[in-house]
Parts: structure tokens; C-alpha cells; sequence
């Protein structure tokens, strides 16, 4: 099984259209990996499919980056 | 311009207009929802459906109740699948001059010919998105774009729809899904057939076609709005009018 940060990083390499390697753990989905605002909805749709959870939108306007998007996951799921 | 194996919601389908695009829709191939506010005109959904050989069923949907827009959909792709196709025809006149109209009148015509747009709409979406394939399709009216006395609350949220339409087509458009408006000028249904015969007669002078429309007539460019034949129309409005207005 891969890692979470791992899980994490091939999804928005998908989602974004932009090669793993482009991916890190400080990268923003707008800043770095250019993702407009439809773009970081369908990630969090994506996310919410892979990780079998419902992010709420108040949440989900907080995850701008890797590492975010890594912290909610780990929050929210190993519990 | 098949819509085999596409599931379409038909929001007001037991009668008029409504009726007339799910059973085009079911022709071209899709399963289609209609809904009606009563259980009763759900059942004659289903009956006309049946009676004309097509995949679907009526529903009881009253836009207004608290939740029912999301509950609808969710119930429907879970018996059917993802919706491809929304039609959001369901409409109601509370006519009045402004001077006379009352808050509930008013209300009643936001609350039934505009919000349900919005919520049915976000709750379509998601799979749309997905499936980089949609088209939702909003009956407008002609009096939206000409206005017409005593219809301020009814053409002031047909013409919010021309906005709406609009701004969302240009936040999915780059998933695939178009978003267009129908707009129907005199169609011979139960809504124009309580006016006057006089007004009425009024009315057809004033129709370049000399005749009131056919429900077919909107449900035909409903369909071909539905279908591929029309990919690269998006924020667009058909109006379908005899030329009783020309855009």
C-alpha cells in the first residue's frame, strides 16, 4: 500500500495534468502546478473519491497545497 | 442525435411542455425522469412513459420542500446513474400588476421558477464534471427578454435564468458540459390556454408564424440542444417564438 503522501501526489498529478515529478509536498495547486479554481474543486472531488470521505466545502477551501491536502487527510482518516 | 443509454431529468414533465421534451428525449434514447408535484402526476409520467415504449418513470418532486432538489437527484442516480442531461422546465405564473402583487405571489414564482434551478443544477454537476459530458438545459420564457405587463415576478426570474445560464457555462464549459436556455414564446398549453380569447387574439397578430406554438416545438430544440449536433453551443438561448420576438 502506498503512503498517503503518495496517494495524494498521484491525484493531483492526474487531476492537474502535470508529471509526478512536478509534484512535491510544499506545492500549491494554483501557484506551482497551475490549477485554476475549477481545477481545486474536482481535486477535492477526487481526493473525497480516493480516501471514501466527504470533505466539507468550509474545509476543502482550506487545502491549497500538498501538504494540506496530505495534513487533512491524515486528520481526518486514521482516526 | 442519439442520447442512448443517458439518463435526463425532466423537472414538471406531467403535462405541456414538460411532457412533450421527456418523450422526445425518451425517443432519441434516453432514460428519462419527469417529476410532477403530486404522487398522481407522477403515476401519469410513468404511464405515459410506459405507453410509449420508454425507459424511465415519474417522480413526485415539490421544488420548494427543504432538501427535496438534493434528494431527488441523489435517488435518481442511484436507480438510474449519473444524470447527463437536466431539464429544468418546472414553472408556475402568480400574475399580478406590481401595484396589486403580494409578497407571496412574488415568493411563490422565486421560490418555484428560480431556486430550484440553482439547487438542481449544484446537484448535477459533480457527475457531470466527471464525466466531462452535460447539458443542462433551462426553459426561460420569451416575456424574460420583452417583459410583459403583470408578469413582473414571472419575467424577472425568466430573465434571471438568461444570467444564470450564462455564468455557468462559462465555469463548466471546460468540462464538457453545456449550459443553454429555451426560450418559448405563446405555447398552446393549460398556462396560455386561461388567457382571454381576446388577449389571445392579440397575441397571434403580433406572431410572425400567425399561430400559437406547438409544445413539440420547444421539445425539438430541447433535443437538439441535448445532443451532440449541439457541442459548441453553450450560454446560448433558442427562442422559439413563431417571431413574435426576434433576438
Amino acid at each position: 500500500m502506498e503512503n498517503i503522501e503518495q496517494r495524494v501526489k498521484k491525484i493531483v498529478a492526474e487531476q492537474l495534468g502535470v508529471p509526478e515529478t512536478d509534484v512535491k509536498i510544499d506545492s500549491s495547486f494554483v501557484n506551482d502546478l497551475g490549477a485554476d479554481s475549477l481545477d481545486t474543486v474536482e481535486l477535492v472531488m477526487a481526493l473525497e473519491e480516493e480516501f471514501e470521505c466527504e470533505i466539507p466545502d468550509e474545509d476543502a477551501e482550506k487545502i491549497t497545497t500538498v501538504q494540506q491536502a496530505v495534513d487533512y487527510v491524515n486528520a481526518h482518516l486514521n482516526k | 442525435m442519439s442520447l442512448q443509454g443517458k439518463v435526463a431529468l425532466v423537472t414538471g414533465a406531467s403535462r405541456g411542455i414538460g411532457q412533450a421534451i421527456a418523450l422526445e428525449l425518451a425517443r432519441m434514447g434516453a432514460i428519462v425522469v419527469g417529476t410532477a408535484t403530486s404522487d398522481s402526476g407522477a403515476e401519469a409520467i410513468s404511464a405515459y412513459m410506459k405507453e410509449a415504449g420508454a425507459t424511465g418513470a415519474g417522480k413526485r418532486l415539490n421544488v420548494t420542500e427543504e432538501g427535496a432538489c438534493d434528494a431527488i437527484v441523489a435517488d435518481i442516480e442511484k436507480e438510474f446513474g449519473a444524470i447527463a442531461i437536466l431539464v429544468n422546465n418546472a414553472g408556475i405564473t402568480r400574475d399580478n400588476l406590481l401595484m396589486r402583487m403580494k409578497d407571496e405571489e412574488w415568493d411563490a414564482i422565486m421560490d418555484t421558477n428560480l431556486k430550484p434551478v440553482y439547487k438542481l443544477s449544484k446537484a448535477v454537476m459533480r457527475n457531470m464534471m466527471k464525466a466531462r459530458w452535460g447539458r443542462i438545459i433551462n426553459i426561460a420564457s420569451v416575456v424574460g427578454a420583452t417583459g410583459n405587463a403583470g408578469q413582473t415576478n414571472y419575467s424577472a426570474a425568466k430573465a434571471a435564468l438568461f444570467g444564470f445560464t450564462k455564468s455557468l457555462a462559462k465555469e463548466i464549459g471546460s468540462r464538457g458540459v453545456t449550459v443553454n436556455a429555451v426560450a418559448p414564446g405563446f405555447i398552446d398549453t393549460d398556462m396560455t390556454r386561461g388567457l382571454p380569447d381576446e388577449q389571445k387574439a392579440h397575441l397571434i397578430a403580433n406572431i410572425a408564424l400567425g399561430r400559437l406554438g406547438d409544445a413539440q416545438d420547444i421539445a425539438d430544440a430541447v433535443g437538439f440542444l441535448a445532443s451532440d449536433k449541439a457541442a459548441y453551443i453553450t450560454g446560448n438561448t433558442i427562442h422559439v417564438n413563431g417571431g413574435m420576438f426576434m433576438n
